[in-house]
């Protein structure tokens, strides 16, 4: 008897765990390159139709209003790992862009570093902010950024007023950070995909960051493994802030006119992207690769349809469909991968 | 024994824990000494998880003290109780389903290299030796999602052997594992211990403690009866201990007269979870479905009211097939389920009592398409009258009630139906034994109306007490039947735990 037990776990399981690991393997592959496979069957379909659509003029289009989706996208992909949602971060950007910008025209000859210090200054308080208020006050996260998303949205409101900033106060200098480019490819996209690269191995390689999606992956069990679960959550939403600052910054130097409705809406469209990247809605899994090349995806998709002539309106209905795929594949896959994972158990037992 | 001169490594001091009106542990006591594997027992409900919880500094105690080298210490946190060298595996694993098994196990203590970052091979290799000193091949880069519970268990042993703690708390961790698995466990056991840990274990199954424990403590409605040297005693004075009092008899004598299998399951089977389950229940009797948890029982059960999906098999109610995975159908058909987690899945613990009893019947209190709430009262304050329910008001929240109470309300919901069939798991878990005694009464009423009562449940004196027949499962198989009369609790364990191959027809 025991022995036939032992025989079980020495010569069936091996097999089990090589099989099982290149399953896992696979579905992490999945992940990402599902997004790549859509991103490149819809450029090579536009191409072919409207040839132009590869120029270099349209790539610098297209990743110049990518960027600041993508950048967003990296704050809310480590605040939707943690199983929670900010919802503040258009509201965010737009007091940023316009206090920041607005520097420009009072305090004559400010350093551009001392904007980007203000927005960032902003966009930790904002962060800071939510991030107490999910962590200490124990108000799911989704209410507090809705909460915040309205107030901060109103105090831009007050202190803009019916102003704006306009272009003319702009040092040239700050309106090249959206425009300088190396053979069509923006510096900011470069800077943008770097600071990505940074954040995809801070998740990866670092215990605060694993920390991130075990948080996310079951709280209950996160909290029993003594992680500090309020300090991680709480830094989640402050990291979320200061990159909606700093993007509201790169924001006003990329339109040079910011009103109070600058970044309105921009919350849905990045958590789309991030969805769409194959982020976990609930926590726990995805990448924040995989959400700037939905960003990115979104942002294709965007300009294909204006290239392509076909009326904007399409633009939303098609991110909608987008995002109802991305989750059915989620959940198709989760499920398939749960059955497989059983059925092998089993056979192995 | 020797060690006794020696200072407790660990201490717990008349320790209190309330939880509102609940005293889950009254005066709980234990003391472990290094290099001594101490066995803590009681029955369900008597309050070692308590007891376990505030090792693992999840929760702090009301009163009395934890002493760790004889000094005072208050555990604000889980991250406090590792620090001061305690781990603990929990009965119910928690792990993180969407990470990896290595990630699991060394989750905040990941092995690191230049940088603070992460060592991926280290972290690969450490785990790999774990699984190897545990005698199991486990992948550590799988991700944890879709592990059996004998493989969550592993990995949770693995990760409490990563922390090299000096105090470990073991919540009934043999309760999923096969033989050979348990065995090399107890290697494991017995090599903390020669290496000075001291190890708290905890299980229903009396001859582990025979075999690795060299110390017993006993509690009973939260407060420790006995502590003594497991070399002192045999299994009835543990067992005595536990329960206080005689072994319970049989609420009703008479045996009913069953009548035609009202529910046959047939070759139910789930991959991974139960596999070729046949049994019927017939009108009139109680079948109980014993074994012990992680079996497949209540997976069975959800399976058959419609909860949960079942790969092949089928069930029959009254010689109809029933449609698979429609708890309405299920209902339509005339089953009852009282889930086994009554605040989760048993009641809408924010509305009022009469809501609740009301909730499986609302077509019947319908008045012109809206739901009248007199006939919702004078429904529930008849099922109230009829089940003995103790409770302030009819529209109190049902979660101001009594675990006891809270359990007639759910029964009561589901009898206002008027089942042909009533499934009930671990109907009498956390309640009062006078509301106990009450609920068997209940059960074998009703089964003597003609009802089949399909009862699963871990204890073993109410299987003995109100079975007709009982069913035992192991590892999502059906091991053995036994009549009323034939069973024991030996034979119900030995079913249960071993691998007898004797099925009983």
């Amino acid at each position: 008897m025991n022995t036939a037990v032992t025989d079980r776990s020495q010569s069936a399981s091996p097999a089990r765990g090589s099989d099982s690991r290149r399953l896992t393997e696979r579905i992490f592959r999945i992940r990402e390159s599902g997004i790549v496979a859509v991103l490149i069957v819809f450029v090579a379909v536009t191409t072919v139709v409207q040839h132009r659509f590869l120029s270099t003029t349209n790539i610098t289009f297209v990743l110049t209003n990518t960027t600041v989706f993508a950048l967003l996208a990296l704050g809310e992909t480590m605040v939707v790992i943690s199983r929670n949602v900010d919802l503040s971060i258009g509201s965010v950007l737009g007091l940023s862009a316009y206090v920041s910008a607005n520097l420009f025209g009072k305090v004559h000859g400010i350093p551009i570093a001392a904007v980007f210090a203000v927005g960032i200054g902003i966009g930790l308080a904002c962060g800071l902010a939510n991030g107490l208020m999910v962590s200490l006050g124990r108000v799911p996260s989704l209410v507090v950024t809705l909460a915040t998303l309205y107030i901060v949205r109103g105090i831009d409101i007050l202190i803009v007023g019916g102003n704006e900033v306009i272009a003319s106060t702009l040092p040239p200098g700050f309106i090249q950070i959206a425009r300088a480019n190396v053979v069509g490819v923006p510096y900011l996209a470069i800077v943008i995909a770097a600071c990505v690269g940074i954040g995809a191995y801070y998740l990866r390689s670092y215990r605060s960051g694993r920390e991130l999606y075990a948080i996310g992956s079951s709280p209950e069990a996160a909290r029993l493994a003594g992680i500090p679960v309020a300090r991680r959550v709480c830094t989640a939403f402050a990291i979320s802030g200061v990159i909606a600052g700093i993007a509201g910054v790169i924001w006003a130097a990329e339109y040079q006119t910011v009103d109070s409705t600058a970044g309105t809406g921009y919350e849905l469209s990045v958590i789309a992207a991030v969805v769409v990247g194959g982020v976990a809605i609930f926590g726990g899994s995805g990448s924040v690769v995989g959400a700037a090349i939905g960003a990115l995806l979104l942002g294709t998709i965007n300009s294909a349809l204006y290239v392509l002539g076909i009326s904007p309106f399409w633009d939303q209905a098609i991110a909608g469909f987008l995002l109802l795929l991305a989750i059915t594949l989620d959940r198709a896959i989760a499920v398939r991968l749960l059955a497989a994972l059983r059925v092998r158990s089993s056979r192995a037992r | 024994m020797a060690r006794r001169d020696e200072a407790a490594v660990l201490s717990l001091r008349h320790a209190a824990k309330s939880f509102g009106a609940v005293h889950a542990v009254t005066d709980g006591s234990v003391d472990l000494y290094g290099g001594e594997a101490h066995a803590l027992l009681g029955e369900n409900g008597a309050g070692k998880s308590t007891v376990v919880k505030m090792l693992a500094g999840v929760h702090q105690l009301d009163h009395g003290q934890l002493l760790i080298d004889d000094q005072p210490v208050t555990l604000h946190g889980p991250a406090a109780a590792q620090a001061a060298g305690i781990a603990v595996i929990y009965q119910e694993p928690t792990l993180f389903p969407d990470l990896s098994v290595a990630e699991n196990i060394f989750m905040g203590r990941q092995p690191l290299r230049s940088g603070r970052r992460i060592d991926r091979k280290q972290l690969h290799d450490q785990s790999a030796a774990l699984f190897d000193r545990l005698g199991v091949r486990l992948d550590p880069d799988r991700i944890c999602r879709g592990l059996s519970i004998a493989d969550q268990q592993l990995v949770e042993i693995a990760k409490a052997l990563s922390l090299d703690a000096r105090v470990i708390v073991m919540d009934e961790p043999t309760a999923a594992l096969s033989a050979a698995e348990v065995a090399r466990l107890f290697d494991v056991v017995r090599t903390l211990c020669a290496a000075n840990a001291a190890v708290l274990f905890i299980t229903h199954r009396l001859e582990e403690v025979f075999e690795i424990c060299q110390r017993a403590t006993v509690m009973r409605d939260g407060a420790r009866v006995l502590t003594t040297d497991v070399s002192e005693v045999n299994a009835d004075d543990l067992v005595r201990a536990m329960v206080g009092r005689q072994m319970s008899v049989r609420a009703s004598t008479e045996r009913g007269d069953a009548g035609a299998a009202e529910l046959q399951v047939r070759r139910l089977t789930r991959e991974g979870v139960f596999i070729d389950v046949s049994f019927e229940v017939r009108a009139g009797e109680i079948v109980a479905l014993a074994g012990l948890v992680g079996s497949g029982r209540s997976e069975v059960a959800r399976a058959i009211f419609g909860i949960d999906k079942y790969d092949a098999g089928g069930v029959l109610v009254g010689g109809l097939p029933l449609r698979k995975a429609s708890p309405a159908a299920a209902m339509a058909a005339g089953i009852g389920y009282v889930p086994e987690d009554r605040r989760q899945q048993g009641l809408v613990m924010e509305m009022s009592v009469q809501q609740n009893v009301g909730l499986a019947s609302l077509r019947g209190l319908q008045r012109r398409g809206l739901i009248s709430s007199a006939a919702e009262r004078s429904f529930a304050t008849d099922w109230a009258q009829r089940l003995n329910l103790k409770y302030g008001k009819l529209t109190d929240p049902v979660s101001s009630l009594s675990g006891g109470n809270q359990q007639k309300v759910v029964l009561a919901k589901w009898l206002g139906r008027q089942p042909k069939i009533l499934i009930v798991d671990e109907p009498t878990r956390g309640i009062d034994i006078a509301t106990k005694a009450e609920v068997h009464r209940l059960l074998v009423q009703l089964a003597r109306t003609g009802v089949a009562v399909l009862m699963i449940s871990s204890e073993l004196p109410e299987v003995l007490a109100i079975g007709d027949r009982i069913l035992v499962m192991r590892e999502g198989r059906l091991t053995a039947e036994f009549g009323h009369a034939e069973a024991t609790e030996e034979v119900i364990m030995t079913a249960a735990t071993s691998q007898l191959e004797a099925r009983a027809r």
